[in-house]
This record gives C-alpha cells, structure tokens and sequence, in this order.
C-alpha cells in the first residue's frame, strides 16, 4: 500500500525549477529518507506534500488525497517538524502544545493525556511552564518533534529534525520516532544532512540533485549501484564533490538582524 | 470556535506579557495629547472652539489604536518569517478561522490600548460628555480595531518581509493619523483637505469616538457607523481572501 504518491512533479520559482519532474512512491508503514545536497529541492518538495505549497504541475497522492484540492483531509493526516523552529516563542511549552492539541482538534482529556505523556518522553514536562525562547536549540527541537505528535498522525515529515543536535538528543528522538514506527506503523518522511544517520534508520532511500531524483532504492541498492561501501560515499558518487552555494534568503537576513537586535 | 478561540486567546497572552511593547506603544500618543493638548490649547481656546483637551482626547485614542492595530495585523509577517505561521497553515483548519481568530485578537488587544488611553486621558482632565453614551464609544473603538487589524492582515499577507513596514509607517500610517480630523476640526478646511479627510477611514472612526464621547461630530454617529462596518466588512473579505493565498 502507498501511503504517498508523486508522479512528474514540478515547481517552479519564475525561471528556476526547483523541483523537477519527480515522482516516487513511500509505502505505509516505511521509513523513507529523502536525500540531497542544500538546495537540492527537498524542502520544496516537503512544501508541495503538506499543502503549504502548489506545485506547478504533476500529481500528489497523499493518504488518497491531493493537497492541492483537498488540503482538509491530508492535513489531517500527517504530522511535520519543520526545518526551521516553528514555535512560538512567547508561550510556553505547555502552551505550544496546547494551541496544537487544539488547532488540531483533538478531545481535551485525550490531548490532556497525550501532552503530559508526551512532554514526559521529551523530558520537558518539568520545565513545562516555562517559555519557549529560553529554551535551548535542543530542547526546542524535541519540543517541536511532541508537538507533532498530539494529534498521533498517520505520517511523520521530519525536515532535517537532528540539524545541530547533540549525539544524545539524536538518539533519543530517533529511538522514539522509529519505536512509532514499529508499534503503530508510522510513516516516517525524513531529510537529514547526517548519512550514518540515513544509513540506520531508512529502509528506502531517494538522493534528490538540482530537483531530480537521482537515484532510489534500499541502502544496499544504492552501495551496489555506485560501487560503494557506505551510504556517505554513495552520497558523493552520486551527486559529486563540489560544494554548493546556496543564495541567503530574506528569511535568513531578517534572522541575522532579529539576532542582532535581541543582544 | 474553539481555533478561532485558541487564537484570539494567543494575542492577548502575547499582548499581556510584553509590557514593554504596552507602555512603550503609550508613550507616543500621550506625548501628543500633553504636548498639543496643553501646547495648542489656550491658541484653540482664543479661536473660540472650546477646551482642545476635550477636543484631543478622541483622536489620541484612534491613535493608539491604529498603531496597536495595524502592528498586530502586520504581526503575521514575523510569524511567517519566523515559522509559526506554518504550524496554523499546516493544520486542518480553514484559513478563514485563522484570520479571523487572529484579527479578533488584535482587535481585542488594540480596544485595550485604546480604552488604557482612554483611562490616562482622565488624569489630565478629560471629562466624557454623558456617561451613558460610554457602551456606544466601545462599539467605535471596537470597530475601528477590527476595520485596522484587517488591514493590517491583508497588507502582511502580501509583504515579503519587514523591509516595507516602514513604507507601511509613514506612507499609511501617519497620513491616515494626521489626515483623520484627530487634531483639527473638519469644519471650514480647504476643498482639497476636506476630501482627503472624507475617504480617510480614521476620520470616521475619530468623528464617532468624538461624538459619543464630547458630543461633536461632522459626519453623524449613524453615518459614522455604517461606513465604518461597511469598510470593515470589506476589508476582512479582502484580507480573507489575501490570507487564504499565502504559500511559504
């Protein structure tokens, strides 16, 4: 059974094709890692999945849904921890948790139940009532991986969940997220920039480059093809050894100064 | 209900908890109402208009309402930039709640700092006509609230960034401030002024607050408030509309 389906899809920003002409499938219950270097398309295409982008053309299937006409109903389905923080930083954790609970829908004694189990497991149910913007980078992160939990989604997109962890945090939400995966059969959709951690965790694979995917299969397919010995050295096969330079955005520049402003 | 809930309640805590944003967002229009108010006021007195305090007063507050206002519309630009907005659109919610629990909620906080204004005014003098028209001045700092907040909305829905904000300041802001009647009488102005200030939204939310508060208006309460709701109506449609087209 596939969970996601996504034939010839394509965006485009003016001139520049971000994505270009993919298609792939995840099968329920699989953990799929999508890989790429920086501005490969990967976060475009996570975008396009989850509604929060239109594609320029091609088809999704999202749990039998298309996000473009019904963004209700895969809405509803999947669960997100964005590539960057997403929290609101003037509330506090409890409060974060609680605005998703119930943008979300679920019943006050379940989300009531959920949220304290969940906080539990991310070891911040003691610092609960205190405010998201004096929190760490980890403790962000593991807040914004419960937060996308409540709701308990069919599928997980993770958007580079580990960037900047600790080896410690990693484990611990990786351990978590494939326990999901076993016990309720969780989809999980991840990028990562770490390889060893790919390697580990996926059971599928697709290297994305430049907006096209590049190459897709288990991590021995992948090793085998390329004539390699570790998904990392793969990696590098397929997509070269050239570094690649990404444009600051307007996001990133009005961080910068945000930075700036706050000392 | 209860998206639209969690979202107007998110405002107010945002709002209550940063109590430098709230006096610092005090600070101007009182310096305007002392300054002017004690400044101009023996001039307005000579010119046979009466007490400029009591002229003042109304206008100061549709100041400090639309500052609050149209900031907490243009307030989803940072939540764009800075993520949350993503966590509201990702949710199987309908745009059209989101907006609207966000626009009450900056309404709700912009009447506030309206009414703290409204209070302060009464240290330095200020007298209200008749009590009992009070309720009425609430439905005017409501609306005009309401009516900047959406504007604010469907300004942030279309801006990239902060880099137009300060455009927004002094190309929307003041003028509608300055060209509202909020310091001057309308009566006797150049044709010119008198139209500008006839299609300023501003001045018919000041001429109501006036009118309820120190019985003075231009336009008339019901005129007042029938074109304030009508361009509010509008304006939410336009935000609305502007919102639910946000891609990021």
């Amino acid at each position: 059974m596939k969970v996601i389906r996504v034939k010839n899809l394509i965006k485009k920003f003016g001139d520049f094709t971000a994505v270009d002409n993919i298609s792939f499938s995840v099968d329920r219950g699989e953990v799929f890692a999508f890989l790429g270097p920086n501005g490969a398309g990967k976060t475009t295409t996570i975008k396009m999945l989850t509604t929060l982008l239109h594609p320029t053309d091609g088809e999704i299937l999202l749990n039998g849904h298309n996000p473009v006409t019904e963004p209700y109903e895969v809405r509803s389905s999947f669960g997100i921890v964005f590539q960057d923080p997403s929290l609101d930083d003037e509330l506090t954790a409890l409060e974060n948790m609680e605005f998703h609970g119930v943008i979300y829908k679920v019943p006050a004694d379940i989300r009531r139940e959920r949220i304290e189990q969940l906080l539990k497991f991310v070891e911040l149910w003691e610092r609960r009532n205190e405010f998201v913007k004096n929190f760490s980078g980890g403790m962000k992160r593991r807040l914004e991986v419960a937060r996308g939990l409540i709701h308990h989604p069919k599928i997980l997109f993770l958007d580079e969940p580990t960037l900047g962890l600790d080896p410690q945090t990693r484990n611990h939400i990786w351990s978590y997220i494939t326990g999901l995966n076993k016990k309720d059969g969780m989809t999980i959709f991840f990028s990562t920039h770490y390889m060893e951690e790919a390697e580990k965790i996926a059971r599928s694979i697709a290297v994305i480059d430049h907006g096209k995917i590049i190459d897709q299969g288990t991590v021995k397919d992948l090793e085998k093809r390329t004539k390699t010995s570790s998904l990392e050295e793969a990696f590098l096969s397929l997509t070269g050894t050239n570094i690649r330079e990404e444009k600051p955005s307007g996001t990133d520049r009005m961080r910068i100064r945000r930075r700036l402003h706050r000392r | 209900m209860n998206t639209i809930y969690i979202l107007w309640l998110r405002q107010l805590k945002r709002y209550s908890r940063s109590k430098a944003r709230i006096i610092g967002s005090l600070g101007q229009p009182i310096l305007f109402l002392v300054a002017m108010g004690f400044g101009l006021g023996p001039v307005f007195q000579r010119a046979g208009e009466g007490n400029y305090i009591q002229f003042l007063v109304p206008g100061i507050v549709g100041m400090g309402i639309i500052f609050t206002a149209l900031f907490s519309g243009i307030e989803i630009i940072w939540d764009k930039k800075f993520g949350f907005l993503k966590e509201t659109l990702v949710a199987p919610t309908s745009r059209l709640e989101i907006m609207i629990g966000r626009t009450l909620g900056g309404a709700t906080v912009a009447s506030f700092q309206g009414l703290i204004i409204l209070l302060l005014s009464f240290i330095l003098g200020f007298r209200p006509y008749d009590a009992a028209l009070l309720p009425l001045t609430l439905v005017f700092i409501f609306l005009i609230a309401l009516f900047f907040t959406a504007l604010g909305t469907a300004i942030a829905s279309v801006l990239e960034d902060m880099q137009g904000f300060q455009l927004i300041m002094n190309f929307l802001v003041m003028p509608l401030f300055f060209l509202s009647g909020a310091l001057f009488p309308l009566e006797g102005l150049p044709e010119a002024l008198k139209f500008v200030t006839s299609i300023d939204p501003l001045s018919y939310g000041v001429d109501g607050l006036r009118g309820t508060l120190v019985n003075i208006v231009h336009f008339g309460l019901t005129m007042d408030f029938l074109i304030l709701s009508f361009i509010t109506l509008v304006v939410l449609g336009i935000g609305s509309y502007l919102f639910s087209r946000i891609q990021i």
